[in-house]
């Protein structure tokens, strides 16, 4: 019997949008689906070279986001805010024992998770096929449709 | 106890968060040969039901659960 299918559109390139669709394409792996991430807009982030453990979490336009005192907008723009968001959250992360993101973008590649990076926001923003990780394919709607119309799971995070 | 389960391999998953006791299982079964019996530690509230699930899809058995102060044990033998 053929395996089933999952296919994700991973758009976020912040820590804590990078998190869902790395977990649900290692764990759907683990249960013998066939998985694709289609990377696209932000979520190119992810699988730049080096590029998985820098991401961060803004505190900012977060509001459900747990501080450990309660913080205004105006100060939560301030510049170091954001560092100290995302080091706050890795350290929580750490302590549950989560993976990080580059362990879980490692795992996927393991587990034979196919990553297609979206060629057009790539020309949008500059990047080259170079500056992705390696396995990284390249396409746009049409190749994550071919393979979306036969899964049976598809998720836009 | 489970005396009466013959262990073949054992896996400390204990301190992990979603998803790498399941990640980590797998990798522990498929190394595994069938019918050899895997036992997997965790300490993730959630792994009792992630685990059931896992194994349903897989088509692998849960021969037994214990729940211990906190930690949950595995039996699972490798029946895929």
């Amino acid at each position: 019997m053929a395996n089933k299918k999952m296919t994700i559109i991973a758009s976020k390139g912040s820590l804590d949008g990078a998190y869902p669709p790395l977990i649900l394409a290692t764990t759907a792996a683990a249960m013998d689906l066939d998985v694709t991430i289609f990377f696209t807009f932000f979520g190119l982030e992810i699988i730049k070279k080096e590029n998985a453990d820098k991401l961060k979490i803004s505190p900012l336009g977060n509001p459900a986001m747990p501080m450990p005192v309660p913080i205004p907008a105006l100060v939560a723009a301030l510049p170091s805010m954001e560092a100290i968001a995302t080091a706050m959250m890795k350290s929580k992360f750490n302590k549950h024992g989560v993976a990080t993101i580059g362990q879980l973008l490692e795992l996927a590649k393991e587990s034979g998770v196919k990553m297609i990076a979206c060629q057009m926001t790539m020309d949008v923003m500059g990047y080259k096929q170079s500056d992705f990780i390696d396995g990284v394919e390249f396409g746009g709607a049409a190749m994550w449709l071919d393979v979306a119309v036969d899964s049976q799971v598809n998720l836009f995070i | 106890m489970s005396a009466d389960i013959k262990v073949d391999q054992v896996l400390d998953a204990k301190g992990m968060s979603c998803p790498l006791p399941i990640l980590k299982t797998k990798k522990a079964v498929e190394a595994l040969s069938k019918d050899q019996v895997l036992k997997v530690e965790t300490t993730d509230a959630g792994s009792k039901n992630d685990m059931a699930s896992w194994a349903k899809r897989t088509g692998n058995e849960i021969l037994k659960v214990e729940e211990g102060a906190g930690t949950f044990t595995f039996y699972i033998k490798k029946t895929a």
